[in-house]
């Protein structure tokens, strides 16, 4: 039982960065947070799905962003004084950065307090989700950076593509 | 010991002494005589050897060392060289190589011990008796009974009394007899115990040497170097001392059993006719005895090799979390020093310009004549460093003449190869990934592009088929040729196949040129070749070798005329990392088009625009180029009013040319290409991108994806 007063529970202690898009919070695992800048020039590339906004540079390298909130089919960026770009490293080491409305705070949570959430769960966004964790604050979305990687985003971009012809066949 | 610091230099040099050694046996194999050449041959196996014993690669080691003997033999003419014996030494190299590249992988040697090579190099040294001495027969018995004798007499006397001495060794103590040198026999005993055999056996020889010379020792001075007796090794010593001296300087070495000494007596060493014969063979017999040795003696040693053999795995396994090697440049030091110069340049040209600005009255004038200054120093220090990063083409080149060798033998078609400008120097990077699109155009010359020697005679060419490859530098590029003298192309038979792989249909095929049908060879999975046969023609092949020439920024163009042969032309950058680009400005994102790629910029006015086939043309001197708009392959809305004068810029691609049509041109500047990282295959017209001065990034248009 997750208990949330017990503080005896044995669970593993995990920092998350926790982003806010909209009316919504989204947890982001700090261990893969490289760095967080302000809005800045994106220097657009062109020809690439809609939610990659182009490329800035990070101390020399050149990394793609991409908004978080057209991935997860929401409205178009709305660019605020609060509005960041979170650095995320991904699975090989590369640098990858999200464009968010605003970093709200740093939260730790005990890993017994937050719940996994399934593949196919229908949840909203749940299939960015890795799960959801329960502080005093609330409820905060957990993402799972693996389906935000380039690659498994185009995955479920030809997915859809597919789905979409069969319905209009 | 620590030893993964040292892998970077060991493989780096190892790597050297297989090509030095597969240079040397080639030449061998032209001239088996060459002493020059087998000397080399045997210090370039020796220090693999020692190398691989260092590192901890045991089976390295003890293959280099059967190799190292049967040099070892030639050398001391007791073997001569022939085809079997190259083809064995070659089979060596190869397995060799093997090591070194599992090495450079994972750092570690594997398990393979390749004894068939090992049984085989053993077979060509055995054989040598039955294939050297006339008498055969006769030889082998004599032989036969001083290994006997040897033994026996190793059971009843000290072993420094059956000791047979070979000739030079016989000529050495025979001349310090006559001068009067008191010569003694010795064998020194080892305490089981004792774990660095070689070590005291070495510190005796030093010892022994100071006060007189070993004219001859059983085993070898190699093997004893290499722990390769048992617990006992004697040996003959020529000096002015007396017995005592000898008893105490050995003795003085910890570790030491005992000695046994005496004078010993040449004579009783065998008649000379017997004892040349013997000699090798008694060098052989304590090879044999150690691999017998009697359980008891063995088992401290064997302990030992144990240990060594932890010990080696705990230092490759130690560095295997980190698998990737350092890539090395070995680096002229007059290079660095002229890269040291600079940064000190550098140093006082920032030193000038802070003084400059803050001095109370700054006319502006001082500032921008250090800015100059500034200048002209990063731009010297730019090709300084890229020099740095050069190296010549010869380190993949130098292995296609053993490669043509093999061809040569296993297609039976008879082949020369001539190479010229090994010495083009390129970016590391670049040289590194050309080696394997060079060797596969050169196998396709030698498999699908050389006749067979009769078909040769009858088109009435020379037999032997003539393979090159011509490396020059061109400007900012550097064209390698690989080509041959063969049939050529037959472009009706690349068409009928493209036909029946279904790339093209027949209208198709009837519509396109030459050129077009010969650039169907680079599509992939098609495979001309009646045969698949092991050289070639697996159906990757062509394409592969264009997509990684274009990978490195590079382009593939063949020039073919049937009957008389094909020429495949490579054109690389010479460098990657930095260009020299035409910044341009469309839809207001600023654009890099690298230098070398465009021709000239004119100026057009919209009047001049045709259309052929519904697409924009303009004629520039005669050739009718066609347009691109920038604004549209780019996306974006172009700032230019429609009716106004663009400036369009004329890039090349291979012979074709193709004008951009952009809205302004900024200027020309020096850039730094950065990867576009997971990026960079998603747009296939930007080929990277640079960070401008003010921290901006603009991305580089691949110009050949767009024409």
């Amino acid at each position: 039982m997750n208990d949330l007063s017990d503080k005896e529970s044995l669970g593993e202690l995990i920092q998350y960065i926790v982003i806010r898009l909209g009316e919504e919070q989204f947890g982001i695992d700090i261990r893969y947070v490289d760095n967080i800048v302000r809005m800045q020039q994106i220097t657009r590339v062109p020809k690439v799905q809609h939610y990659i906004k182009g490329v800035i540079n990070i101390r020399g390298d050149i990394v793609p962003v991409m908004s978080l909130r057209l991935i997860m089919e929401m409205n178009e960026d709305e660019l605020t004084g609060k509005t960041r770009i979170i650095i995320v490293k991904m699975s090989g080491g590369s640098l990858v950065g999200f464009i968010v409305d605003q970093v709200a705070h740093v939260l730790t949570l005990d890993s017994n307090n937050v719940e996994n959430v399934r593949r196919g769960d229908d949840r909203r966004h749940g299939e960015f989700l890795s799960g959801v964790g329960k502080y005093e604050g609330g409820l905060v979305s957990i993402l799972d950076l693996n389906t935000l990687e380039l690659e498994s985003l185009e995955g479920r971009d030809r997915e859809r593509e597919k789905q979409l012809i069969a319905v209009n066949e | 010991m620590d030893v993964g610091q040292y892998l970077g230099v060991f493989l780096d040099e190892s790597k050297e002494h297989l090509q030095g050694l597969n240079d040397n046996i080639m030449a061998l194999e032209q001239d088996p005589a060459d002493e020059n050449c087998i000397n080399e041959i045997f210090r370039a196996a020796h220090s693999l050897k020692g190398m691989a014993g260092t590192m901890g690669f045991k089976r390295m080691q003890e293959l280099t060392h059967h190799m190292e003997d049967v040099f070892s033999d030639v050398r001391a003419g007791q073997l001569k060289v022939n085809g079997d014996m190259i083809d064995q030494l070659f089979k060596c190299l190869d397995a060799l190589e093997g090591y070194v590249t599992l090495i450079s992988d994972t750092q570690d040697e594997g398990t393979d011990e390749h004894q068939d090579i090992i049984d085989a190099l053993n077979a060509i040294r055995t054989g040598k008796a039955a294939g050297d001495a006339a008498p055969a027969a006769q030889a082998d018995a004599p032989e036969e009974a001083a290994s006997a004798d040897a033994g026996k007499s190793e059971e009843s006397g000290p072993a420094w009394k059956s000791i047979k001495p070979d000739k030079s060794a016989r000529e050495s103590i025979e001349e310090a007899k006559n001068e009067g040198k008191n010569i003694f026999g010795a064998t020194v005993n080892i305490q089981e115990s004792c774990i660095l055999k070689a070590a005291r056996a070495f510190l005796v020889f030093k010892g022994l040497e100071e006060i007189g010379e070993v004219a001859f020792s059983d085993p070898s001075t190699q093997d004893i170097e290499d722990e390769k007796f048992d617990l006992s090794f004697s040996m003959i010593i020529v000096t002015e001392e007396s017995k005592e001296k000898v008893e105490e300087i050995i003795n003085h070495v910890s570790e030491i059993e005992s000695v046994d000494c005496g004078p010993y007596d040449l004579s009783l060493a065998g008649s000379e006719g017997d004892g040349d014969a013997a000699a090798p063979k008694a060098e052989e017999k304590p090879a044999t005895a150690e691999v017998a040795a009697p359980a008891a003696a063995a088992a401290p040693a064997a302990e030992a090799q144990a240990k060594n053999e932890k010990g080696a795995e705990k230092s490759g396994k130690k560095p295997a979390g980190k698998p990737a090697i350092a890539r090395t440049v070995r680096v002229d030091i007059d290079k660095l020093d002229v890269l040291m110069n600079l940064v000190s340049e550098l140093i006082i040209a920032k030193n000038s310009l802070i003084s400059a600005a803050t001095s109370e009255k700054s006319d502006g004038g001082s500032v921008n004549e250090q800015i100059e200054y500034l200048e002209s120093v990063t731009t010297n220090l730019h090709e300084s460093v890229m020099k740095v990063r050069m190296v010549p083409i010869d380190s993949v080149t130098q292995k296609f003449p053993r490669m043509i060798r093999d061809l040569n033998r296993s297609l039976g078609k008879p082949m020369e190869l001539t190479m010229t400008g090994e010495d083009t120097e390129m970016d590391r990077t670049v040289v590194d990934e050309i080696g394997d699109p060079l060797m596969h155009l050169l196998r396709n010359s030698a498999d699908h592009g050389i006749e067979p020697p009769a078909e040769r005679v009858a088109a009435g060419k020379p037999e032997t088929g003539q393979i090159f490859l011509h490396a020059y530098q061109d400007g900012n590029n550097v064209v390698i040729e690989v080509g041959d003298d063969g049939k050529g192309i037959d472009v009706e038979a690349v068409k009928r196949k493209g036909i029946e792989r279904g790339i093209i249909t027949p209208e198709q095929g009837e519509a396109m040129s030459e050129k077009a049908i010969i650039g169907l060879l680079f599509n992939a999975g098609f495979s001309t070749a009646k045969v698949v046969s092991e050289i070639s023609g697996r159906g990757v092949g062509l394409d592969v070798v264009k997509s990684k020439v274009e990978s490195l920024n590079g382009e593939v163009d063949v020039r073919t005329k049937l009957g008389e042969g094909s020429t495949w032309i490579i054109r690389l950058p010479v460098t990657m990392a930095i260009i020299q680009a035409l910044m341009v400005k469309v839809g207001g994102e600023t654009y890099a088009i690298p230098l070398d790629s465009i021709q000239i910029i004119e100026d057009v006015s919209p009047s001049e625009i045709k259309l052929v086939q519904n697409k924009e043309v303009i004629n520039l001197r005669g050739s009718v180029t066609p347009l691109i708009r920038l604004s549209k392959s780019l996306e974006v809305e172009s700032t230019q009013p429609e009716d106004a004068n663009m400036v369009v810029v004329i890039v090349k691609k291979g012979e074709q040319q193709a004008g951009l049509v952009i809205d302004e041109m900024i200027g020309q500047l020096e850039i730094v290409i950065k990867p576009l990282g997971k990026l960079s295959n998603k747009c296939k017209f930007i080929s990277g991108a640079t960070i401008l001065g003010d921290g901006e990034i603009a991305l580089i248009l691949d110009t050949n994806a767009l024409v």
